[in-house]
């Protein structure tokens, strides 16, 4: 259940083995709803929530869209889609198979590009205990491009863009995937009772690590740090969107958390899906209201964009096992995340790691967290393999990430120059402005 | 001729612009502009840092009239635009050389 190691290629296959003996006996009568209706059930789990997780890269857009300044709009809205249709190839050209190759020595094996299942599958040749391939597929894709989107908000309003995208070609096509496989895919993770339901380490941490990797090798913003060591801050250009981007985010979420329940044919388990909705929600909204509180507490006045990152960071809190706890377990378990926020954002600053939008704070930091919190409400879960898995996705997350800034910065240079950033990356990059009719300032 | 150049708070002009137009004043020019006088800046905290709002925004008034009007305009300004805290803006008063209505080429006080 909160294995997809369970699911997929091992399961398949299976399946595949079996069903011909089944599809013989059945050549008479077709097969009646108890044997494909989970089939189905559990496809359209898929194909909805994958829709709504799809959306998160929208999402993902309208938050770093409004937290960047004006001048750097259109580059922001560039990298996200182009991120996102960039990881939708790498994941069909290897990350998928890779992710997910069935046997395997449980901790690499690269795979080759995804094959969907024939136009109009017989039932005989379906997975019936799992779900059509383009709907795993689908589903499992959009997830990739969530850990992209993490990324390119940390670093926005000054890196390059084709470094950028080379990045994403490699997180999305091979480090994800690898790491994904350890748990997701069944491997060695797995095997030692990690357990991360829908991706509080396997998604949002490695997006968290490798942005972390990025920002510091890629270095802060001109004018974030003042001589002394001042932190000066860049107000983002538009709160209405980086909110709007946030409730995106938030209704993601609910693909995100309830999809990752991977089955839908039963009574237990479409009810789990609801169960994972209404945690999930509960999570968010705390996340939110204990920033709220905590920001008017310390700093007089509420800061929205904290409020927004709070309720983030109770998403991302809940995401490692939004299914076993009550809804009071929902509340204070983001309740935590929007604390981690609300504290971390500053501590980031101190070390003159700019992050643009919070998101090693909310993906990183709550997604550690989240992975912790597992143990408080699922008896299965060990707080040794909860730190295990968190440390094993950091170490090779973090230190890929580095080796790999490091490669792209010493061959093609990753960030913009001085003059050009200052002009703003739209017009300097791309000579194109998101906003040619407002006054500068 | 004089040009009265003001600056007050934004949330005055309605009242300043009522207060002009009630003495019989028939035109001005409003401006938005940022700036800092006795009242300086203040600061805000954004995403736990703090920072300094250098400028304010005030409203930029230049209105142009008859020297026998600008005493009468100063005071309206004056007592329209007062709320008695820092920062209620400054007046200056300028000769002006030469005036020309660009529509008929009237000049000076018949251009105002």
């Amino acid at each position: 259940m909160n294995m997809k190691s369970f699911t997929k290629k091992g399961l398949a296959s299976a399946a595949m083995i079996a069903v011909p003996s089944l599809a013989m006996a059945q050549d008479a009568a077709a097969p009646g709803f108890d044997e494909i209706g989970p089939y189905i059930m559990t496809t359209l789990l898929f194909c909805m929530a994958g829709f709504l997780v799809f959306f998160m890269a929208c999402g993902f857009a309208m938050l770093e869209g409004g937290l960047v300044r004006s001048k750097n709009v259109t580059m922001q809205m560039t990298k996200n889609i182009a991120l996102y249709s960039v990881a939708a190839i790498m994941y069909w050209l290897i990350g998928f198979n890779t992710m997910y190759p069935g046997d395997f020595n449980g901790f690499f094996a690269i795979g080759g590009p995804t094959v969907l299942d024939a136009v109009g599958v017989a039932a005989a040749d379906a997975a019936l205990d799992y779900a059509s391939v383009g709907s795993d597929f689908f589903f499992q894709l959009v997830f990739v491009a969530a850990t992209a989107s993490i990324v390119s908000g940390a670093l926005a309003e000054r890196i390059k863009l084709w470094p950028f995208l080379a990045f994403v070609v490699v997180l999305t096509g091979i480090m994800y995937p690898i790491s994904g496989s350890w748990q997701w895919g069944g491997g060695w993770l797995s095997e030692a009772g990690f357990s991360d339901f829908a991706g509080s380490t396997v998604v949002h941490s490695v997006g968290g690590w490798a942005a972390l990797a990025g920002a510091i090798v890629l270095g802060p913003r001109i004018g974030k740090y003042g001589k002394d060591g001042k932190v000066i801050p860049i107000p983002g250009s538009n709160l209405a969107l980086a909110t709007l981007g946030t409730f995106i985010l938030w209704l993601g979420w609910f693909g995100f958390n309830g999809g990752s329940q991977l089955a839908m044919g039963t009574v237990g388990d479409v009810s789990d899906v609801s169960r994972i909705f209404a945690n999930t929600n509960m999570a968010a909204a705390a996340g939110a209201v204990t920033a709220l509180i905590l920001t008017q507490v310390l700093y007089k006045k509420p800061d929205l964009t904290m409020v927004l990152n709070g309720a983030l960071a109770g998403l991302v809190s809940i995401t490692a096992e939004p299914l076993a706890p009550t809804l009071f377990g929902a509340l204070w378990i983001g309740a935590v995340g929007g604390v981690i926020v609300v504290f971390t954002v500053p501590l980031l600053d101190k070390l003159k790691i700019d992050d643009v939008v919070g998101a090693i704070p909310v993906h990183l930091f709550a997604g550690i967290w989240g992975t912790i919190a597992v143990i408080f409400y699922n008896g299965d879960a060990s707080l040794t393999t909860q730190l295990l898995g968190i440390a094993a996705y950091g170490a090779f997350t973090f230190v890929g990430s580095l080796v790999l800034w490091f490669i792209l910065k010493a061959v093609v240079g990753i960030r913009v120059g001085e003059e050009e950033e200052i002009n703003g990356l739209d017009m300097s990059e791309l000579g194109m402005e998101a906003y040619p009719e407002f006054s500068k300032s | 001729m004089k040009l009265i150049i003001a600056t007050i708070k934004p949330f005055k002009l309605e009242e300043v612009r009522e207060a002009l137009t009630d003495i019989g004043v028939r035109g001005m020019m409003v401006t938005e502009i940022k700036g800092f006088g006795s009242q300086s800046g203040h600061t805000e905290i954004y995403r736990g840092a703090e920072y300094a709002v250098n400028f304010v925004p005030k409203i930029k008034l230049e209105i142009a009239v008859s020297a026998a009007m600008a005493d009468q305009v100063v005071e309206a300004i004056t007592k329209a635009a007062r709320t008695g805290k820092i920062g209620d803006g400054k007046i200056f008063v300028l000769d002006i050389q030469q005036a020309m209505r660009v529509r008929t080429g009237e000049t000076n006080d018949d251009a105002l």
